[in-house]
């Protein structure tokens, strides 16, 4: 079955550090994998060299059979890959409705709409004409996933959402992932918090130093297979 | 009623500094350039409605409908090909290139226009007064100037706040590679940030090219009002940027009553007074 997204062997460097070590990672449609691993990882690189932020030396990128490698972040989400950036990132000087609608701002047609988002996250409809930094953490966190949504991506990369948030938020949050991905949509989670991670996907990728130490279905894998993958013992 | 007199003057050519000052925000705000070259682009744009006045024989006014294009495909142009290659985590080559720039223009003007003082001539328009209350003259020409300046303003201000483009603006200055992942080329919008800019220069430029003489070298002292009334005003605030303009066209106005000599002196020190009493402006944009 051809992958939704094929990432083949990718070096991705910052100046002359190597933080990622030919990694590879497949996802299928409709599917929801994690990326863990330990602060430094390189799971964040990850996340922005497949939204286009960053791009490999080395390796490749497909996304629905086409290359991406080397498309710009502009281009990449008009080709249906959204990214949910780390600490949320939303635009301080927009509203919540405006970090809403610039996300649409691809207009590439989809199930969501300013509608259903606000449908997901109902106290966002009722803080829409506040400046988005008079959101509490968990709010922002909506925010920006739902900015993200408003692209209509194929594949969503939610980078470390738990980041801050206090845990019912946290659970909160993750309990509507399944209503997301219900709308055909691949997720990508990057997270610390491995326990929510492993619960939520079907597929997990460990990272250690830039390289995948450990990858397969959730069910099939122990704590000790994780915790050796995850510290390198 | 002398003094009324001066002081509505003085508003009156306070909506021309606006002008200067609005398209040196606008730019500052989106992309943190400071445009040495702005008061240049303005000479420029006087020379540009001199040609065109001159080959179609149409007044300055009907030119704008030429020359604000004209300025905006060059401010497109000029961002794309050169500024957006120089903007970046240091401030110093933005400054220099435009720094540069300036140069370039005013001694590509001087080549091509020579030094001579041109004027452009707007007809009868140009004498035509009437009288707001005994004794208190208003020009035509200068409230035509003013109402168009209110005008631009009050444009920039719905264009910033309602509109997909000054949301696109304000976002990308806010986070420009969360401005990418939003599907928004970052060269695209500065370019369109610069080409308003321009946009706005031009009808500054033939204003200004009404009012005064002009000639290739004036460039660097409209850059000057045009910085004092967005700092007068405060950072980032359009109908600041309308009321730092008016002090300084009144505070020239005023000094220029007193003595001839003193009118330009008399906006500086109003200037440095307001900078060293309140650094930030009479209305800095409320930071999130």
């Amino acid at each position: 079955m051809p992958d939704l997204l094929e990432v083949e062997a990718i070096n991705v460097f910052y100046g002359d550090f190597q933080a990622l070590f030919a990694v590879s990672l497949g996802i299928e449609a409709g599917q929801i994998i994690a990326v863990i691993g330990a602060n430094g990882a390189g799971k964040s690189t990850l996340l922005k060299t497949v939204a286009g932020l960053m791009h490999p030396r080395q390796g490749e990128i497909r996304f629905k059979g086409e290359s991406v490698t080397a498309m710009p972040a502009f281009n990449v989400v008009n080709y249906g890959i959204a990214l949910v950036p780390e600490g949320r990132r939303l635009f301080p000087s927009l509203t919540v409705e405006e970090n809403l609608l610039i996300g649409g701002q691809s207009r590439r047609s989809g199930p969501w709409t300013l509608a259903r988002i606000y449908e997901l996250f109902p106290v966002l409809a009722e803080r829409r004409h506040l400046p988005a930094p008079a959101l509490s953490g968990g709010q922002q966190q909506m925010a920006a996933i739902g900015r993200a949504l408003m692209a209509n991506p194929q594949l969503l990369l939610c980078d470390e959402i738990s980041l801050g948030l206090a845990p019912i938020v946290v659970r909160d949050i993750y309990a509507r992932l399944p209503q997301i991905a219900a709308e055909g949509l691949s997720l990508i989670i990057v997270e610390q918090d491995i326990a929510q991670a492993l619960r939520a996907a079907s597929h997990v990728y460990c990272l250690q130093e830039g390289r995948v130490a450990l990858k397969g279905p959730t069910s099939g894998l122990t704590r000790e297979m994780i915790s050796a993958a995850y510290f390198g013992v | 009623m002398l003094w009324f007199n001066i002081v509505m003057q003085g508003v009156l050519i306070g909506g021309l500094y606006a002008m200067f000052a609005a398209g040196l925000s606008l730019i500052f705000g989106v992309m943190r350039l400071v445009n040495i070259a702005h008061g240049d682009l303005i000479v420029l744009a006087a020379y540009v409605s001199l040609i065109v006045t001159q080959g179609m024989g149409v007044d300055p006014l009907t030119s704008l409908l030429l020359v604000v294009p004209i300025m905006a495909l060059i401010g497109y142009a000029l961002q794309r090909g050169l500024l957006n290659r120089t903007l970046g985590e240091d401030v110093l080559p933005p400054l220099l290139v435009t720094f540069g720039l300036s140069i370039i223009i005013q001694n590509g003007l001087l080549e091509l226009f020579t030094a001579d003082s041109r004027r452009l001539q707007a007809g009868a328009i140009e004498v035509q007064a009437f009288e707001l209350l005994e004794g208190v003259w208003i020009g035509v020409l200068p409230l035509i100037q003013f109402a168009i300046a209110v005008a631009v303003i009050a444009g920039l201000q719905l264009l910033f706040y309602h509109t997909a483009l000054g949301r696109a603006f304000r976002a990308t200055s806010d986070d420009q590679s969360v401005a990418q992942l939003m599907g928004l080329d970052t060269r695209h919008v500065f370019a369109m940030a610069m080409a308003l800019s321009l946009a706005v220069v031009a009808i500054a430029g033939v204003f200004l090219a009404v009012r005064t003489n002009f000639d290739p070298a004036i460039g660097p002292a409209r850059l000057i009002f045009g910085f004092e009334a967005v700092i007068i005003g405060g950072l980032g605030s359009m109908w600041g940027t309308l009321a730092g303009g008016i002090i300084l066209g009144v505070s020239q106005a005023i000094g220029a009553q007193i003595d001839p000599g003193w009118q330009l002196l008399a906006g500086h020190i109003v200037f440095l007074a307001i900078l060293a009493v309140r650094p930030q402006g009479f209305f800095p944009k409320v930071s999130g």
